[in-house]
């Protein structure tokens, strides 16, 4: 795509589509797959360096530094004396999305936020992992028959474990994040169970009332959001 | 309108009073009035939409209504509205409400700009939500919505079913290769909406040259959550009174109830006995102390940049304030503790155990308070980063409507506690602060002595309840089942939230739900003040000047 003639339309389609593609395409694919690249799939050795670096990732993670609503104080209190959950491994925050291997999604996702995130999201390195925290997360929460609320993170990114309350208590999220851990140990990733509302070009949209409306607007290039509540749960 | 209601239920006294100053302000603006009105808080006096800006000039320059705390549109089935309501700093408990109503086919009216420039994001917000359209307004853009939205959610005949799309357009890719213009040197910096320093999701839209802050434009409506909507689908005795705690989350949440309480208690005319009034102003104190923790932990952690020991105690101040509201409320954030006409429940048993509790944090107080003096407010980096940075002038201030610590951090002395009093305020011995820097400095002095004058508040309180009678421990007063207060009154009352004044505006349709649900929120105004602050400044002083605001976006976004 020729970023010159349109400075908004991104290379990241390709990013996206990869991103998607890996998630329907296998589940384990979420974990490093240089490795299998380069050792090929036979050596005996591989699988325990594998198990060796599921270990290695669960006990060293990386926090995304991420504050969204509510939840992310109760986040900080985990973050902080008392809860401190560095004592688990995980409790480093990393203000940049590229140093970070797990994000949590700490609060309501509205629309005009929810294509920021699946960029923050889309810049973290592979593999990746996503605790949603708080009903918010989940369905929408308290929020949920608001206009201009997501109906829960999985509308936009995969998430891993999700972990209730409004807000959760901080031993909560730290229980959550433990199971991130055992999982990651594991060598388990979740079923990805994101909702279509991967960005789409405008172009591509069915044409009803709204496209219509806004065809004269917007670019047939253009990636776009569509929060079609209707067919939301 | 309701120009023959009266306020059977109200004060005589206190009616008369506000009916006679409705006659004086009619009798100022002359011709421009063209009807009355009666709100329950104030007289309103309605207004063509061609001559806002004449009544509302001769309103402040002549009457001294300094103050546009908040502006209400709302649809009609036959008009639009919009609703200023003024007051002044000086004496808060003068108020008035021009009422400009607006035709339904060609909803504009003039804006309100030019007399007070908070008007500026108020009408954008109004014709975001509503649909109303400000003639001579500057910039007339959706503020809290993204641009592609289509229709105006709070107006009477939006579809929430109908499908709505965001594009990337408006998301420009931060990543995106460099763009250079021919000319200028400037450049152009997003900060935000994902960014350490903004304190959740804020995007500021910065111009640059060098280290200089040339523009700058805060981008808000990233945690929109539709609170007013929540509000009016929700029946006023039960349904309500959760949403609060998630305006000003900061643990704030007795603050933020207390608002609703108040402005649905008068509405209603619902008395709260003494005992639970002083319960109510106990918790909310202690609110108010986490909040101004936070405030204090997350600001040194924008002039240090790191988490460091000023955060953690912070937060292990905070630790033990919550501790002491779980005990009260049950909860560590999100409390749900106040009702219509008192409080859920009584004071945890065994009481001497809580007041043990409380009085040992009140003890440790002033030792850790001294702590944080040490290492905060004498400390040289953080006074070369603070003092004379972020200078927001006291007219300035006012003109944007700034409120709350950030108002007292100016020089004004203006504080709801004490100038329209609510709640046990005014029986107890305690001081208002204020601090006339100006600058980020002042404000973060007042929030560390308003955390002294709220433990002195909370000290008295639990004096007082400590020896209050057995039998007169009465936590609620009675309340019917359904509340449905009379149709067609119209209320704005405010209290002193963490950061100012939290106003609530509701009007009632004569059923057991809010017609209109609108919320005046603090932090709103206070941070429309930062391109003020910060134009022609340092980057790193905008970070400052930013923290210093202490805002919290679900408060600034609703
Ligand atoms: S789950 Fe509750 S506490 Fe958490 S972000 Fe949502 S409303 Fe706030």
């Amino acid at each position: 795509m020729s970023s010159e003639q349109k400075p908004f339309v991104t290379d990241d389609t390709q990013v996206q589509t990869e991103t998607r593609d890996a998630r329907m395409a296998g589940a384990d694919d979420r974990f490093n797959s240089k490795l299998r690249e380069a050792f090929g799939s036979s050596p005996f050795i591989l699988t325990k360096f594998d198990k060796f670096m599921n270990w290695v990732r669960g006990s060293s993670m990386f926090m995304l530094q991420f504050g969204i609503a509510c939840c992310s104080i109760e986040m900080m209190h985990t973050y902080a004396i008392k809860h401190d959950l560095d004592r688990f491994a995980a409790g480093v925050p990393r203000a940049s999305p590229r140093q970070a291997d797990v994000i949590i999604v700490p609060g309501t996702i509205v629309s005009k936020f929810a294509p920021r995130m699946k960029r923050v999201y889309d810049q973290m390195p592979e593999p990746k992992f996503v605790v949603g925290m708080g009903s918010c997360t989940i369905s929408g929460g308290p929020f949920q028959e608001g206009y201009n609320v997501i109906k829960g993170a999985e509308e936009v990114i995969p998430v891993d474990i999700h972990i209730p309350g409004c807000p959760p208590r901080p031993e909560a999220l730290i229980y959550g994040i433990a199971k991130l851990q055992e999982r990651i140990a594991n060598g388990e990733s979740s079923p990805v169970t994101v909702k279509p509302y991967e960005l789409e070009q405008f172009g591509d949209l069915e044409r009803d009332e709204i496209v219509d409306k806004l065809a004269a607007q917007i670019d047939e290039d253009d990636l776009v959001m569509r929060y079609n509540w209707a067919d939301s749960p | 309108m309701s120009l023959e209601e009266q306020q059977p239920d109200d004060d005589p006294a206190e009616l008369e009073a506000a009916v006679s100053r409705g006659d004086e302000l009619a009798e100022l603006l002359g011709d421009l009035v063209i009807g009355r009105e009666e709100h329950m808080n104030a007289p309103g006096l309605v207004v063509r939409p061609d001559e806002v800006q004449e009544a509302l000039f001769k309103l402040r320059d002549e009457a001294g209504f300094d103050h546009l705390s908040c502006l209400t549109a709302q649809e009609y089935e036959d008009r639009y509205e919009s609703i200023y309501h003024l007051t002044s700093f000086d004496d808060r408990t003068d108020e008035v409400s021009v009422v400009v109503p607006t035709s339904k086919d060609n909803p504009v009216s003039q804006s309100a700009e030019p007399v007070y420039r908070t008007a500026d994001w108020h009408e954008r917000e109004a014709y975001d939500l509503v649909g109303i359209q400000y003639e001579g307004h500057p910039d007339l853009r959706r503020i809290l919505l993204p641009e592609t939205w289509q229709g105006h959610p709070l107006g009477l005949d939006y579809d929430q079913e109908r499908p709505q799309i965001a594009t990337l357009r408006e998301h420009a890719n931060p990543l995106e290769k460099d763009q250079r213009a021919e000319q200028g040197n400037t450049m152009y910096v997003n900060i935000g909406p994902h960014h350490p320093a903004t304190h959740g999701v804020l995007h500021v839209e910065t111009v640059v040259d060098g280290e200089q802050v040339v523009d700058l434009n805060p981008d808000i409506g990233y945690l929109h959550r539709c609170e007013e909507q929540m509000c009016q689908q929700g029946t006023y005795r039960h349904q309500i009174m959760p949403y609060p705690d998630r305006w000003d989350y900061i643990s704030a949440g007795l603050l933020n109830e207390w608002a609703y309480a108040r402005a649905a208690e008068d509405l209603a005319d619902i008395d709260v006995p003494e005992y639970a009034q002083i319960i109510r102003t106990l918790g909310a104190e202690l609110c108010r102390i986490a909040s101004h923790m936070i405030a204090l932990g997350t600001f040194a952690l924008d002039v240090y940049g790191d988490f460091t020991a000023i955060f953690m105690y912070a937060m292990r101040d905070r630790e033990i304030v919550q501790n002491i509201l779980e005990d009260l409320t049950g909860q560590r954030m999100m409390f749900n503790y106040f009702r219509l006409g008192g409080v859920v429940w009584d004071l945890p048993e065994p009481r001497e155990e809580f007041f043990e509790k409380i009085r040992d944090f009140l003890d440790g107080l002033p030792e850790a308070l001294e702590e944080y003096h040490d290492m905060i407010t004498s400390n040289e980096i953080l006074q070369a980063r603070t003092v004379g940075t972020g200078v927001l002038p006291p007219e300035v201030a006012k003109s944007y409507g700034a409120t709350g610590p950030v108002a007292r951090g100016s020089g004004i002395d203006y504080d709801l506690r004490r100038d329209d009093s609510y709640g046990y305020y005014d029986e107890l011995d305690w001081d208002v602060v204020v601090e006339d820097g100006c600058d980020n400095f002042s404000r973060l002095l007042v929030r560390m002595r308003e955390v002294e004058e709220s433990a002195k508040i909370i000290q008295q309180c639990v004096d007082l309840l400590e020896d209050w009678p057995e039998d007169e421990r009465n936590i609620q007063s009675n309340v019917p089942r359904t509340l449905k207060p009379d149709e067609d009154t119209e209320i704005y009352r405010a209290v002193e939230g963490a950061k100012g004044e939290l106003g609530i505006y509701i009007r009632a349709d004569g059923t057991d739900k809010p017609a209109r649900f609108k919320i005046r929120s603090p932090c709103f105004s206070n941070l429309q003040t930062l391109p003020e602050m910060s134009e022609g400044e340092y980057i790193p002083d905008m970070i400052a000047s930013l923290g210093s605001l202490d805002i919290v976006l679900g408060e600034v976004d609703r």
